[in-house]
């Protein structure tokens, strides 16, 4: 779309704060979702006429029913603290994709209907009538926001601008105002099971062609079973495992692992997808009904177990959420927590040295990691606080020769959002999402400066999917995203496998 | 006469802010949060949380690492507060204070002067920063005002024009008896006292609920403990039913 015009921006630091510019980003706007897409979800069809006083009502309800919204739009100081936290911000110096200014959008609306102050001295709070301007900045900024909390980190109450951005969706959702990209895919996983409206037959036919590819490379027979009553573990994973490049190197990880680990496990083609773009939209109702299939797959399917793939928002629903939506487990194996993710069992199988590893084998790379956002900030593994940190370079380390952390100020729980997630990832916002990127571009190229840093692994589809896009604007080839477990799957060396050396020999 | 007027007014602005505070603690209270959000990583038991929350409030934890400008001065003016609003309770608590707060007494004498310099800077931000200017209403600017004129006018009456303290002290604490003793007019104790009282009236009304409004942000007071314990709304688990 907007590709070829985008000015790439040239930052001489990941963290640049860069001047003001208002109005950079405005009327940056994604497809609107059609009539049907709403339809599906529960949405009125488009915007309805009387949409004022149904997204006010809305706004109300949302106060009335989620704490964080309440709280964070009355205790907000204007700091400032948070103003060269965002990532869209640093790459646009659009002041409106400030986390404070993109909440105020939504917070002069609340201030004026709900406010004493708003109400009476609407001018001296900053507090604006609900017109269709405002509707549509609101449209176009927080489909600017990627959920990230990136700003929650450093703001001195927590305030979460992902949590107003999520409000905000739903109340746009509420008038018929829902966008297409989001939208278009829940319905796929109401319907289908999975984002990509993968149907079984294809799914099936997908993982027999691994079967046989992996065979090819290393002699050995791995399954990468489906729908399979009785298995132990149920993988549920992002559907572009099945399909996307490096993704799908990673699936070939985790069958390799749970090979090796001889464990018996399956997919599901029910829930044939662990992304939950419920989040996106701030949606409780889809949120949950999408979260509901897990629960059916997994009692369908007699597992004892759950294990998520690698995806970050997925991870952060499972993780934090799923119990919530989907719960009680109590007819899961209570040994495990539910759910687990697949580094923790990796983790686990590499501690226990049930794997044979060769980090050799990789020694073509020098690998950083991304830590993705919603993993950092919005998630754990292990029993540690700071799991998330640790047990994904832990397993990187084991299976690399060569790992380089990339600026402190740039990992862990400051880590960059990759600048699509959140419901971001659509060609329609190409513009936004390659300068969004920026400041973890800039990161990386100073790893690959400073330590030759050739390849970036992340856990992340949408991180994989979107950097595999904007790497090529910032001088990499889109194959220097790599999944994690592609790098497991690389070293790991099957019970039986052909390898080189025998080769040699 | 006008004694009574600033009795009269202290007693409803003492209302105003215990009862609409209250009320927003209660609507705080009472909203549920219908999903584990602790911004991660975050403390695994409640003492945890615990520990998290007073590194917040007393050392400004999260802001410390977000912006060292804003923290330097942010900080300065609370703790300056504080040593100032311990200070005052002598003019406030009837009879004698106890010897901890006789000793804390001189630290506040010159707290108000870093309490005013905190606000300054914190004011000189929304100036300077074109990042703060952007996000700064008149509210804002006010809000700093009304809380640097405070702190000037009560200097005023400790270094430059002394007010009678012993018969302020005696209209105070006179209040929580309902005796109305008679107020000094010297015109910085009026203007003190009146900005005090606007700032009790629109606390609960403005950004100040930020104080309150800190321990029931999800993000910092909630555990991480989601599989281990399950987590839902009344109003989510009707949807199970």
């Amino acid at each position: 779309m907007a590709d070829g015009d985008t000015n790439i921006p040239k930052l001489d630091d990941p963290l640049q704060v860069p001047c003001i510019k208002p109005g950079a980003m405005e009327g940056l706007q994604p497809f609107l979702a059609s009539p049907e897409h709403n339809k599906a979800l529960g949405f009125p069809e488009e915007l309805v006429p009387d949409w004022k006083e149904k997204a006010l009502a809305k706004m109300k309800e949302l106060a009335d029913k989620n704490r964080a919204f309440q709280v964070y739009l009355d205790i907000c100081v204007k700091c400032g603290a948070c103003t060269d936290k965002c990532h869209y911000f640093l790459g646009t110096a659009d002041p409106k994709n400030m986390p404070v200014a993109r909440q105020d959008l939504l917070r002069s609306v609340y201030r004026r209907y709900f406010t004493f102050a708003g109400k009476y001295f609407p001018w001296l709070v900053g507090a604006r009538d609900l017109t269709k301007e405002v509707l549509d900045e609101w449209y176009s900024y927080y489909h600017q926001c990627s959920e990230c909390r990136r700003c929650s980190v450093f703001c001195p109450y927590g305030i979460d601008t992902a949590e107003i951005t999520m409000a905000a969706r739903d109340i746009l959702d509420a008038v018929g105002y829902g966008m297409k990209y989001s939208n278009e895919i829940i319905g796929k996983v109401h319907t289908v099971g999975n984002n990509l409206g993968l149907n079984p037959k294809a799914l099936a036919a997908t993982l027999e062609d691994l079967e046989e590819d992996i065979e090819d490379e290393t002699g050995v027979s791995v399954r990468l079973p489906i729908d399979e009553h009785g298995a132990d573990i149920l993988l549920v994973t992002p559907s572009a495992d099945f399909f996307a490049e490096p993704h799908i190197d990673g699936l070939i990880g985790y069958a390799k692992v749970f090979h090796q680990a001889g464990v018996s496990w399956t997919l599901s083609s029910y829930a044939s997808e662990a992304a939950n773009f419920g989040l996106f939209i701030g949606n409780y109702e889809n949120m949950r009904l999408v979260s509901q299939r897990i629960r059916k797959a997994a009692k369908d399917l007699g597992v004892k177990r759950i294990i998520f793939g690698e995806c970050g928002h997925a991870w952060r629903v499972a993780y934090s959420f799923l119990n919530t939506l989907a719960g009680p487990w109590d007819f899961l194996d209570p040994k495990y927590p539910v759910p687990q993710h697949i580094l923790e069992f990796t983790w686990n199988e590499i501690q226990q040295g049930n794997l044979t590893l060769d980090p050799s084998r990789n020694d073509h790379m020098t690998v950083t990691f991304h830590d993705s956002c919603n993993v950092a900030r919005g998630s754990r593994m292990g029993d540690m606080p700071g799991g998330q940190f640790e047990i994904p370079r832990n397993v990187i380390k084991a299976v690399c020769n060569n790992f380089v952390d990339m600026d402190q100020d740039t990992i862990h729980e400051s880590t960059l959002c990759c600048g699509g997630g959140g419901g971001l990832l659509t060609d329609d916002l190409m513009d936004l999402r390659i300068k969004g990127a920026s400041p973890r571009m800039t990161a990386l190229q100073k790893t690959t400066e400073e330590s030759g840093v050739t390849h970036m692994a992340a856990i992340c589809a949408i991180c994989k999917t979107q950097f595999s896009k904007v790497m090529p604007k910032y001088g990499y080839d889109m194959d220097s995203i790599v999944s994690v477990h592609q790098l497991v799957s690389n070293a790991i060396i099957l019970d039986g496998q052909e390898t080189d050396d025998d080769a040699d020999e | 006469m006008l004694s009574t007027i600033y009795a009269l007014l202290f007693y409803g602005a003492t209302i105003l802010i215990v009862v609409g505070v209250a009320a927003k603690i209660r609507k705080y209270a009472a909203t549920p949060a219908p999903l584990k959000i602790p911004t991660t990583p975050a403390p695994t038991t409640r003492g945890g949380v615990v520990l998290r929350m007073l590194r917040e409030v007393i050392f400004f934890e999260s802001l410390f690492k977000s912006n060292k400008w804003i923290w330097l001065f942010g900080w300065m003016f609370h703790m300056a507060l504080w040593l100032v609003i311990i200070r005052h309770l002598r003019y406030t608590i009837p009879g004698n204070t106890p010897w901890l707060l006789d000793f804390l007494q001189p630290f506040g004498k010159y707290a108000g002067f870093a309490m005013v310099l905190g606000l300054l800077g914190l004011w000189a931000r929304r100036f300077l920063v074109d990042r703060v200017r952007y996000i700064s209403n008149p509210s804002d600017h006010l809000i700093l005002a009304l809380l640097v004129a405070i702190g000037l006018s009560g200097l005023t009456m400790k270094f430059v024009a002394h007010t009678d303290v012993v018969a302020v002290k005696a209209f105070m604490s006179g209040l929580w008896t309902f005796k109305i003793n008679t107020l000094p007019t010297d015109p910085f104790i009026l203007i003190h006292l009146t900005l005090v009282l606007i700032l009790m009236i629109i606390f609960p009304i403005s950004k100040l609920l930020h104080a309150p409004g800190v321990f029931f942000s999800p993000s910092r007071n909630q555990v991480d403990n989601p599989r281990e314990q399950r987590h839902i709304a009344p109003w989510a688990a009707e949807l199970e039913k």
